[in-house]
């Protein structure tokens, strides 16, 4: 056992002294684990998209605590992996603290802002996505009267509903806007259940879309909107095939492809010199296809070309600046909310 | 908690059963890794590796075994007094707000010596108001502390959801947690005792509560076994009709072992809060509270067999880590079912080999005859 303990070790420290940059991509899941059928598992399609492009594997891990953080990106940055991608704001400080101690090491993290040399940070511009959902939806509701169900009661997901209500507003002025948040606890994401039956309860209330932002909870609230035969959006990945015609549209955020675009950068880095890899802020918004609405075969009959006028017409206005679509992190509130 | 089937000698029960249960355990474990397609052999190495190979392992597992103490003692003062207590998830979480309320006061204006009394005696006060409630209820009311203790985990998770996220969150901040507490808020590492062994502490959260929690074996043993509140709480925990005939006083004996040991569960928080983290985050606790009662069963409800088996979970939780980390087939879930069948062997099928042992040291016994010591209180 001792003599194993040792090779292991050496090897360890042979590893790590080897060689400063290599190409060994690597991603971190947040608690949510990779098979969330949405934020974490768009993270793990992205990489096996890469996977499948170059035939370069890649190593994952899933943290079961919160201890574990920044035991595993020390472990992996120790391996010379490189670049590692960590999915999920919960991962700020855990970066924040280990990343300056391995300059030599790219680091990627999704949906959160860290300021350090060797870091990208990738944000999306929810708000943008989520206020054409909105316009969509106020455009194919009957009622006048809309949806919206969150996951958990966080101020991310309020950015969510933030966004919508401004675009359901922007298409029609007296349109109601319910909202509710699945729960307060971590099981609010994945409990599609209660979700679906907070679904029941605003289309009792007359609603006829509902936007669902909840993770994997979402899926009761495509269902409980399908069997009524009303209509649903989906969310993060695109969901429009999960309960076809009856999902208007899926707000997409493409943390696949920041994944699989981290990696191809650092694939590249790697060739050329080791100094290319860009790090710093990257904003995704609409402008950069970062976040969106869907439009493909399952919702074709669903969309009309009013709507995708007006979608597009409201994204056009977005980039250029005209409209301002409020984020709700900078003030912790929402000028929208009137109703 | 359990009717022995015969006298085991002294050094079988305490020793040779749970050793013969955590094997059994580990064997099933191997079969679940041989059926992911993988080799048991190796991921037992990786994990003996992993929790005691190395300077940083070794820190981490003391770090678990840190949390295990302090909710395994809570779960057994009160089976002492045959109070089944399952709250201490929610108590050690409302301990985390006594942590983060001495932490973010004093945190800016005192050193840490001067925040750590202070986090102490609010954590275990918090836990211990926790406990109370449940306590209250079943002395006077006769609610069953099971029911309202496992209650008041989800009120529990529900207020610190509340305070998280509509109070204590600095604004403009994604996730729901406070700040980080200053210097004056984040206790020192053990890293220099484990130096003293010529290891490399590296990063591991390994702190002074580890110390803490030595003092607090200590400390419930004596109040166990040399207090007259002991020598009370244990008479009520064997005979409710002995105790009251006794003239003890059944609700405040109730009550206190209640909130003893929602102020034992408490203090798990700061080992998490003040000793990893350094600022109050959703869900710290992680099961901790539930893995005591699995080490109060194991260790049977005596500090000193209680800290060997907050070790061996604390083995499991950073062995298991450093099994998904280099054997990717391996998932996270395939390791908590492993910590799930030690615990499943360990503490509820813990009786399944004791008839067989017994009947064998009573062939035994019969030609010598048996000087057993008698069996504590489980």
């Amino acid at each position: 056992m001792k003599r194993l303990l040792l090779t292991a070790v050496a090897l360890a420290a042979l590893s790590a002294g080897a060689v400063a940059k290599d190409f060994k991509p690597a991603v971190i899941y947040d608690m949510g684990g990779k098979n969330d059928k949405s934020f974490n598992e768009a993270a793990y399609n992205g990489a096996q998209k890469f996977k499948k492009e170059t035939g370069v594997d890649f190593r994952d891990f899933e943290i079961a605590n919160d201890a574990q953080r920044e035991q595993a990106l020390r472990r992996f940055a120790r391996d010379g992996d490189n670049p590692i991608v960590v999915v999920g704001f919960s991962w700020a400080n855990a970066i924040q603290s280990v990343a300056p101690k391995y300059p030599d090491t790219d680091f990627v993290i999704i949906d959160a802002t860290v300021d350090a040399k060797n870091v990208r940070s990738v944000t999306f511009a929810e708000p943008e996505g989520s206020y054409l959902a909105g316009i969509m939806a106020a455009m194919a509701s009957k009622t006048h009267t809309v949806g919206f169900i969150g996951g958990m009661d966080v101020p991310l997901i309020r950015k969510f509903e933030c966004g919508y209500i401004g675009g359901v507003k922007h298409a029609d002025k007296d349109a109601k806007v319910l909202t509710a948040m699945t729960g307060t606890t971590p099981d609010a994401w994945n409990d599609p259940v209660k979700a679906g039956e907070i679904a029941k309860s605003q289309m009792d209330q007359s609603a006829d879309v509902i936007y669902a932002a909840a993770g994997g909870s979402g899926t009761g609230v495509l269902q409980a909107t399908a069997d009524a035969s009303k209509l649903a959006i989906g969310v993060d990945s695109n969901q429009n095939y999960m309960q076809p015609g009856h999902v208007l549209t899926s707000m997409v955020k493409r943390v696949d492809v920041a994944v699989e675009q981290a990696f191809k950068d650092e694939q590249q880095a790697v060739k050329d010199d080791g100094k290319s890899f860009k790090t710093g802020e990257q904003h995704l918004g609409l402008a950069d296809n970062g976040v969106g609405v869907v439009f493909d075969k399952y919702n074709k009959d669903l969309v009309t070309d009013k709507m995708k006028q007006a979608v597009e017409e409201a994204k056009q206005k977005i980039i250029s600046g005209d409209i301002k679509v409020h984020d709700y992190l900078t003030d912790d509130s929402c000028p929208y909310q009137s109703s | 908690m359990s009717t022995p089937y015969a006298k085991l000698p002294a050094w079988a029960e305490y020793v040779l059963l749970p050793f013969v249960n955590v094997v059994v355990a580990f064997l099933v474990a191997g079969l679940v890794v041989l059926l992911a397609g993988d080799s048991p052999l190796h991921a037992f190495q990786l994990m003996i590796e992993g929790a005691f190979g190395y300077g940083e392992g070794i820190g981490y597992t003391l770090y678990y075994a840190t949390n295990f103490i302090f909710t395994g003692l809570a779960v057994a003062v009160a089976f002492h007094c045959s109070l089944f207590n399952i709250g201490g998830e929610g108590q050690a979480y409302v301990g985390g707000i006594g942590v983060a309320i001495a932490a973010l006061w004093l945190d800016r204006f005192v050193p840490w010596w001067v925040t750590f009394p202070v986090a102490i005696a609010l954590s275990a006060g918090f836990g211990a108001l926790w406990a109370f409630i449940p306590g209250y209820l079943q002395a006077k009311r006769g609610s069953h502390v099971v029911i309202t203790t496992i209650m008041f985990n989800f009120i529990a998770s529900s207020l610190m959801v509340y305070l998280l996220v509509h109070v204590l969150k600095p604004v403009g901040a994604m996730a729901p947690q406070t700040r980080t507490f200053a210097e004056g808020g984040q206790l020192p590492t053990l890293g220099w005792l484990l130096k003293l062994f010529g290891l490399n502490p590296g990063i591991a959260p390994f702190n002074i509560t580890f110390l803490l929690a030595l003092v607090m074996c200590f400390l419930v043993w004596v109040l166990v076994w040399r207090t007259r509140f002991g020598y009370e709480l244990r008479t009520l925990g064997f005979s409710r009709g002995a105790a009251r005939y006794a003239g003890i006083n059944e609700a405040k004996i109730i009550i206190l072992t209640m909130m003893i040991s929602g102020a034992l569960a408490g203090m798990m928080a700061l080992n998490n809060v003040m000793g990893d983290q350094f600022r109050l985050q959703l869900d710290f606790v992680n099961g901790a509270g539930f893995v005591g009662i699995a080490v109060a069963l194991m260790g049977r409800s005596h500090p000193l067999g209680i800290i060997p088996a907050a070790i061996l979970f604390g083995v499991l939780y950073q062995g298991g880590a450093e099994i998904s980390f280099d054997m990717p087939e391996i998932s996270r879930d395939m390791i908590v079912i492993i910590q799930g069948l030690v615990i499943l062997f360990a503490g509820a099928l813990e009786n399944m080999f004791r008839p067989a042992l017994a009947s064998a040291f009573g062939r035994i016994g019969r030609s010598r005859r048996d000087v057993a010591a008698p069996a504590a209180g489980e």
